[in-house]
């Protein structure tokens, strides 16, 4: 299949080692664990990507090294086709603006002696945007609403809020500086099922509304199927199968692939013909219902 | 799911009735739970589903006599084969914990000791209620138990320590030392969250064939229907510290008959859906456990609310045609029925307020 659309991202030949050590004081090196072990993926522009895997199979580390965040042992990460495996300084600094991340737990990646307004304008003061503090008041309030909470809500702290309601704080804060790519990480698997629903959701909406990129790093397929187009399947380090999410869906072609399928428990009962979804960006053509 | 064999022809071992468990807290008193009552016969296996603060875990661990304290007013009855629990003496349920009645928690490594061998935990657990088993009987016996539970090379892993496990073989070990005395009834409290989908595929066949095998009783507690549908043989759905529908997996999945129900089936994303159908997420979030609302808990929260459900509090009632099946709603069945269609048709249901796709 042909995308006419332009890689954004993108890895080649990625390997990723960690280290292997025994003891505290007398750390000997016994070895060293592949983490990532020869990936290469592109992220197209405008897309959503699943990466799926279990645990340990790498998924978080690569996308960690796609966001600047690891550097790899080697191999070379490309944002619009440039090689930005080793930037610093300036060039890093518009990466990290660009690029964003949402993290599992919003409560762990919230400082919980800020107050939310705080949290989410930071991004606005680390890059030294916005320093009117009525323009930023404003621009927090606009971000709050668009993640579906109340603009009052800038003055609480994290504690005082839910699971969801902090994760729609995560959300805010990731979209501050208006990135191009925005790679969550197991965004809703800490939340209930109710909730999840909502993330969910509000996800599909932000990206439609902001022309995002997405990719989607999570264990639960259901969820990767009800959000990307492609999705990529890890397994030990390894890609081991790449493709439209439907096609993936109904025809693996790697054993493992069939078999991470054939172990999500199934619903009985209807399956619901609708509703239809909302037109998803560019690239999803489903009618529009609202 | 199991196909579930014609009316449960043994009668429970294990009955909750109307139990009722409140905490004193800063804020005010939290009814967690409000008027439960379930009951599980040997060989069959009751999932109770609900969201966090649904009062799913903590109706489970009542039953076991674990929830107590200066702050806590427990009422009702919890009888294990006639016997009440809740009036026992912590001598007694001290005895039967562990013998009578197990518990499998979701993370293994809190409920291990982590600096003794999972052997020598489980040797433990034995002794504890056979006074006369030496420690080399004890060992030869968790041996067997790891077997039981497929953990491969038993004979070595008997002296690994837990952190040397992996998580499905942590949550394996945890489910031997809880059958180590062969229970009657095994309460599950999400067994299988914290694991990978092929790990948790192993340890759901593991938990039916023990369950076949050994005939217990098991109680699983789950936010994931999907679990539910693969194991449970009947089904409580709670909702702020009650249960708002109760009936036979199968039914339960077939002709759902709550509101929150619905909602639930709705808001998870699932693999046999057509491409690109929404999501219904359920609106607004769990009331408040301290001031929970008027009339019926959920009416908040429900597209279909009328005014009257606002003040008028529904019981728990079995549906005219399906004695085991019950709900806790105040819409009559012929207007639950109509709405349901209209659901499962994918089509836009009349007078319903927030039920959008978003």
């Amino acid at each position: 299949m042909s995308d006419p659309r332009q890689p954004l991202a993108a890895v080649e030949q990625l390997v990723k080692r960690f280290p292997l050590t025994r003891g505290v004081v007398f750390r000997r090196r016994l070895g060293e664990v592949p983490a990532v072990d020869g990936v290469t993926l592109e992220v197209l522009e405008g897309e959503s990507l699943g990466i799926v895997g279990e645990t340990g199979s790498g998924k978080s580390t690569l996308a960690r090294i796609l966001l600047n965040l690891l550097e790899p042992t080697s191999g070379v990460v490309r944002w619009r086709g440039e090689d930005v495996t080793h930037a610093r300084g300036a060039q890093l600094a518009e990466l990290r603006r660009t690029r964003q991340l949402v993290f599992q737990d919003p409560a762990g990646s919230l400082n919980p002696r800020k107050t939310v307004g705080a949290a989410i304008a930071d991004p606005f003061a680390i890059q030294g945007l916005l320093p009117e503090r009525a323009a930023r008041a404003r621009r927090v309030a606009e971000l709050l609403e668009q993640v579906g909470l109340d603009a009052a809500l800038a003055n609480r702290y994290p504690h005082e809020l839910s699971g969801g309601m902090r994760q729609r704080v995560g959300i805010a804060r990731a979209i501050a500086l208006r990135p191009e790519l925005l790679v969550a990480d197991e965004p809703v698997s800490a939340l209930d099922v109710s909730i999840q629903a909502q993330i969910l959701t509000l996800l599909r909406e932000l990206r439609r509304e902001l022309g995002l990129t997405l990719v989607l790093i999570a264990h639960d397929l259901a969820v990767v199927r009800h959000m990307c187009e492609r999705i990529a399947v890890m397994h030990d380090g390894k890609l081991i199968e790449v493709g439209p999410v439907e096609e993936l869906f109904r025809a693996p072609r790697e054993p493992y692939t069939r078999e991470l399928l054939a172990a999500v428990p199934r619903i009985p009962g209807p399956v619901f013909r609708g509703p239809p979804a909302p037109p998803g960006p560019p690239a999803q053509s489903s009618s529009s219902s609202t | 799911m199991n196909p579930s064999p014609p009316p449960a022809p043994r009668p429970p071992i294990l009955r909750v009735e109307d139990l009722r468990v409140a905490f004193d807290t800063r804020d005010g008193v939290v009814q967690a739970v409000d008027g439960v009552s379930w009951s599980v016969a040997p060989g069959r296996t009751l999932g109770i589903v609900g969201e966090s603060g649904s009062g799913k875990t903590v109706a489970a661990t009542t039953a076991m006599g674990l929830v107590h304290g200066a702050r806590v007013r427990t009422s009702g009855r919890v009888l294990l084969e006639g016997e009440d629990l809740l009036a026992a003496s912590p001598e007694r349920l001290r005895r039967l914990r562990g013998a009578a009645i197990a518990m499998v928690f979701q993370d293994p490594l809190s409920a291990l000791h982590p600096l003794m061998r999972v052997g020598t935990q489980i040797a433990e657990a034995l002794r504890a209620h056979r006074a006369g088993m030496s420690a080399a009987a004890a060992r030869e016996r968790a041996v067997e138990l790891l077997e039981q539970v497929a953990i491969p090379n038993a004979r070595q892993r008997v002296d690994a320590y837990p952190h040397e496990l992996s998580g499905g073989m942590r949550q394996r070990a945890m489910i031997a030392m809880a059958l180590a005395n062969e229970p009657r009834v095994l309460i599950a409290d999400e067994p299988t969250t914290a694991l990978d989908v092929t790990v948790q595929r192993q340890i759901l066949a593991l938990l039916r064939r023990l369950r076949d095998e050994l005939g217990m009783a098991m109680v699983l507690i789950t936010h994931d229907l999907g679990v539910v549908a693969e194991t449970a043989d009947e089904v409580a759905v709670m909702y702020a510290g009650r249960i708002v529908e109760q009936a036979p997996a199968a039914e339960l999945f077939a002709a759902p008959q709550h509101p929150y129900t619905w909602g639930l089936l709705r808001s998870m994303p699932r693999l046999d859906a057509p491409a690109g159908a929404a999501l219904v997420p359920i609106p607004g979030r769990p009331p408040s456990l301290v001031h929970p609302p008027s009339g019926c808990r959920f009416h908040p929260r429900c597209p279909y609310v009328r005014d009257r459900h606002r003040s008028v509090d529904p019981a728990l009632e079995p549906l005219a045609g399906a004695p085991q099946h019950r709900v806790a709603c105040l819409l009559s069945e012929t207007e639950r029925a109509a709405i349901w269609a209209r659901i499962a048709a994918g089509e836009p249901v009349a007078g319903a307020t927030e039920d959008r796709p978003v």
